[in-house]
C-alpha cells in the first residue's frame, strides 16, 4: 500500500507517484504524528467535555488546565505491570494489540488534508497517497481491525473475554455492510472512489446535502463500527466486565486505547472527506479566494474532524446503552434495507441525468416511483405490524386483570429477630474495661490514614 | 527449476521496478510460510490465521501488479469477512477442541485423493503456462487516469455479464438455503416482556436459583448451595436437564461432614 510498492505512474491519481522518497517519508511521519497528538487531544477533550455535560469540569490537575493529562495516562499505562494470564495463548495474545493498531494508521494514508501546495521544492498535494480505490483502503484496514479485538478475546483464555470479542466481531462485520452501503451513493455522485477526486467533485455542493440519508446512516453506522456509545456492546463493563481487553494490562492495552481512538479519527476524516467537503472551507469562509489554496484548508479539515468527533462525546454523554438484539435488528432490518431502497433512487436519478433529463424531473421521478412502490407499502407493513404488537399487549394487560400477581414481601407482622450481643474482642494485655479497639472507636478520626 | 529461473528473470535483470521486487521478495515468503503453516499447525485458530496472512499478501499481490481494486477486494472480502466468520466458528467450537479420529464419511479418503490429485493437476497447468514464454498483458492502459474500476466494470457488465449473473445467482441460492435451514418455526406469538415478568412473579420465586457451592465448601457444579442454617438448598442443583421439583428432590443428601459452617 506504500507509494514504493506501486510500479510507475500509470495507474495512479494524477500527482502521485514522482515524489522523491525522502518527501513520502517525511509525509509518512507528519500523519503519523498528526494521528498521535489528535489521540492525546481527543482524550483529554472527550473527558473535558463529558465532564461538562455532566456538570463537572473534568481533568485539570496535569499541566494547563488539565491538557497534559493524557500524556501523565500514556506514561502510567507504559510503566504498568503486565500481566498476562495462565490460559493465554501467548503468540496471538501478542499479536492481536498489534492488529488492532497498524490497520487503524494505515488507514489514514489516503486521507486527503488539503490541497496542493508546495513543500520543499516540491508541489505536492497533502496527503500521503492515493488510489483510484481509495476509500476501499480505508475500509480494508477497518476490516482488517476486528481481528485485533476477535483475536485478543480468545486468545485471553478467559470468558468474558471471549464473550466481547465475538460481540464484537457480529457488531463491526454487520455494521461494515450498513457503512459500505451507504458509501456507495457517494461514489455514484462523484465517478470515482479516490478520496482526492471525491473531495474536488464537492466544490460547489458538499455530498451531506444531497445525500442526507447517506449522510445518517454512514453516522450510525461508524459508531457501531468503532464500538462507541451508545454501541459498546463489545467492551459493556455492565455485562462483560471489560469486554476483549479485560485480560490485557500495560502497553498492550494501550494500544488498544490508541487503536480506538485513531478509528474514531480515522472515520471523523473519511466522513468529512465524503460528506463534509473535505478540506474545503465552509460557507462563509468559502467567500474569501484564499481560504481553499495554501496550507489553511488543513485548518478547515481539522475543525471539521474535532465537530465529528464532539458529536461521538456528545452521544456517550446523552445515550444510554442497546441491547444487544435491539441493536443487531437497527443494522439489519432498519439502515441496510433504507440504504438499499436509497441506493436504487439515487442510481435512477443518476442515469436519467445522464440520458439528458431536466434536473426536476430526473429527481422527481424516481424519488416520487420508489416512494409510492417501496417505502409506503413498507410503511403500511409496519403500521400492521406495529397494531398486532399493541393487540398483543392488549391481550396481556385482560390477562392481568383476571388476577394481579404480587410480588412475594415478608408478612408485615415479621419479628426482626434481634442483633446478637455483640462479643468483646479479646486484645492481649487488654483485659477487661474498654479495649484499644473500642477507645479507637471512641475518639473518632483520629487513627484516620 | 531452468523454467522458474526463466521466469525470474525479469526479477533478476531489473526490468520489475525496484518498489514491485522489494514487495514481491518480502511478501512472497510470508504468503508461502502462511500457506505451509496452514497445512501443519495444530492449533485450528493458528492455521485459520495462517491462511488469513496468505490470502492478506495476495491481496498485496494484486496490489503491486495493477490490480487496486481487485487486491483490496481481496483483502476486504476474503481476509476481512469471509475468515473472520471461520474464526468465529473455530471460536465457538473451544479451544482445546482436537480432530476426531473417527471417519464419518465414507470413502471420504479415496473422494480425498482423487480431488487432491485433480488439483495438483491443475496447480500444475497454471504454473506450467505461466513459466511457458507468454507476453504479460500491460494494464497501463485501461488503468490509465485512475480509471483502473471504470475498466473492470466495463468488461465485467458486458463481455463476463453471464458469468457474473451465473455467479450471484449461485451465492444468492445458496444465502437463501442457509436460511431455510436455519429457520426455526416459532410455536405461538413471542411472550412479552410483562407476560414474562408476571408469570415469573406467578411462579412463587421470582428470585434466581442459587448458584451451586454457595456458602460450601466445594464451588463444583455437582455440589449443592447451603442455606444460612446450613440445610442444603435443591434448587442449586441442576443434573443434566433435570428441570422439575421432583426430581431435584430425588437428589441424594451431601454426608453431613460435607460443606455447613465452621
Amino acid at each position: 500500500m506504500s507509494p514504493v510498492a506501486l510500479p510507475g505512474s500509470g495507474q495512479n491519481v494524477p500527482g502521485f507517484g514522482d515524489l522523491p522518497i525522502w518527501l513520502v517519508l517525511i509525509k509518512v511521519l507528519l500523519v503519523f504524528v498528526f494521528l498521535v497528538v489528535m489521540t492525546l487531544f481527543a482524550i483529554v477533550f472527550e473527558r473535558k467535555v463529558v465532564g461538562r455535560m455532566q456538570n463537572r469540569i473534568g481533568p485539570n490537575r496535569v499541566g494547563p488546565w488539565g491538557t497534559l493529562q493524557s500524556l501523565a495516562d500514556g506514561m502510567k499505562l507504559a510503566f504498568k505491570e503486565e500481566i498476562i494470564p495462565v490460559l493465554a495463548d501467548k503468540a496471538v495474545y501478542w499479536l492481536a494489540p498489534v492488529v488492532s493498531a497498524v490497520p487503524a494508521f494505515l488507514a489514514f494514508s489516503v486521507i486527503p488534508f488539503g490541497p496542493t501546495v508546495s513543500m520543499f521544492g516540491h508541489r505536492t498535494p497533502l496527503q500521503l497517497t492515493d488510489l483510484p480505490v481509495g476509500v476501499l483502503v480505508v475500509f480494508a484496514c477497518s476490516s482488517l481491525g476486528v481481528y485485533g479485538i476477535v483475536l485478543s478475546g480468545w486468545a485471553s483464555g478467559s470468558t468474558y473475554p471471549l464473550l466481547g470479542g465475538l460481540r464484537s466481531a457480529a457488531q463491526m462485520i454487520s455494521y461494515e455492510v450498513a457503512m459500505g452501503l451507504s458509501m456507495v451513493a457517494v461514489f455514484l455522485f462523484a465517478g470515482t472512489m479516490s478520496t482526492s477526486g471525491i473531495v474536488s467533485s464537492q466544490d460547489h455542493l458538499w455530498n451531506v446535502i444531497p445525500l442526507i440519508v447517506s449522510f445518517c446512516i454512514y453516522a450510525i453506522s461508524v459508531v457501531g463500527e468503532t464500538n462507541r456509545a451508545p454501541f459498546d456492546l463489545a467492551e459493556a463493563e455492565s455485562e462483560l466486565v471489560g469486554g476483549f481487553h479485560t485480560e490485557y494490562s500495560s502497553f498492550k492495552f494501550a494500544m488498544f486505547f490508541l487503536a480506538e481512538y485513531i478509528n474514531m479519527i480515522t472515520v471523523s476524516a473519511l466522513a468529512t472527506t465524503l460528506f463534509l467537503g473535505g478540506w474545503r472551507a465552509p460557507w462563509p469562509l468559502s467567500l474569501w479566494h484564499g481560504a481553499n489554496a495554501g496550507w489553511w484548508p488543513v485548518l478547515w479539515f481539522v475543525g471539521k474532524v474535532v465537530a465529528f468527533i464532539f458529536v461521538f462525546v456528545w452521544l456517550r454523554g446523552t445515550l444510554p446503552r442497546l441491547r444487544y438484539d435491539q441493536f443487531m435488528h437497527l443494522g439489519w432490518k432498519t439502515l441496510i434495507p433504507i440504504n438499499l431502497v436509497w441506493i436504487l433512487a439515487v442510481t435512477s436519478i443518476h442515469v436519467l441525468r445522464d440520458r439528458g433529463w431536466p434536473a426536476w424531473k430526473a429527481t422527481v421521478l424516481p424519488l416520487g416511483i420508489v416512494l409510492l412502490l417501496i417505502v409506503v407499502p413498507a410503511l403500511m407493513a409496519y403500521e400492521g405490524y406495529t397494531a398486532r404488537r399493541l393487540a398483543a399487549a392488549a391481550e396481556d394487560d385482560e390477562d392481568a386483570g383476571r388476577e394481579e400477581p404480587t410480588f412475594p414481601i415478608p408478612p408485615l407482622d415479621l419479628r426482626v429477630p434481634t442483633s446478637p450481643v455483640r462479643r468483646e474482642p479479646v486484645t492481649a494485655g487488654l483485659r477487661g474495661g474498654a479495649t484499644a479497639l473500642d477507645r479507637t472507636i471512641d475518639h473518632g478520626d483520629t487513627s484516620d490514614g | 527449476m531452468h523454467e522458474v529461473l526463466l521466469a525470474a528473470g525479469p526479477l533478476r535483470h531489473g526490468t520489475v521496478p525496484l518498489g514491485e521486487a522489494i514487495a514481491f521478495w518480502v511478501l512472497g515468503p510470508i504468503a508461502l510460510a502462511g500457506a505451509i503453516g496452514m497445512v501443519l499447525l495444530r492449533n485450528a485458530v493458528h492455521s485459520a490465521l495462517s491462511l488469513v496472512a496468505t490470502m492478506g499478501c495476495l491481496g498485496a499481490f494484486y496490489l503491486i501488479q495493477q490490480g487496486p481494486f481487485l487486491g483490496l477486494v481481496q483483502i476486504i472480502v476474503y481476509t476481512g469477512a469471509i475468515m473472520i466468520l471461520f474464526l468465529f466458528v473455530l471460536m465457538i467450537v473451544g479451544r482445546d477442541a482436537s480432530d476426531s479420529l473417527v471417519e464419518t464419511l465414507r470413502g471420504q479418503r479415496w473422494a480425498a485423493a482423487l480431488l487432491g490429485v485433480g488439483f495438483a493437476l491443475l496447480v500444475a497447468i497454471g504454473i506450467g503456462r505461466a513459466v511457458s514464454p507468454v507476453t504479460p498483458t500491460d494494464l497501463n492502459s485501461p488503468n490509465a487516469g485512475g480509471n483502473n474500476v471504470h475498466s473492470i466494470a466495463a468488461l465485467l457488465f458486458t463481455r463476463y455479464l453471464f458469468a457474473f449473473e451465473l455467479t450471484s445467482a449461485l451465492l444468492i441460492v445458496a444465502a437463501v438455503g442457509a436460511m431455510v435451514l436455519a429457520h426455526v418455526e416459532r410455536e405461538g406469538p413471542r411472550p412479552s416482556q410483562k407476560r414474562l415478568a408476571r408469570e415469573r412473579i406467578r411462579s412463587g420465586r421470582p428470585q434466581p436459583l442459587p448458584g451451586p457451592g454457595v456458602l460450601s465448601q466445594h464451588n463444583a457444579i455437582g455440589t449443592p448451595a447451603l442455606l444460612p442454617d446450613g440445610s442444603v438448598a435443591r434448587e442449586s442443583v441442576m443434573v443434566g436437564s433435570m428441570e422439575s421439583q421432583e426430581e431435584r428432590q430425588a437428589l441424594p443428601t451431601p454426608s453431613a461432614g460435607e460443606g455447613g459452617f465452621e
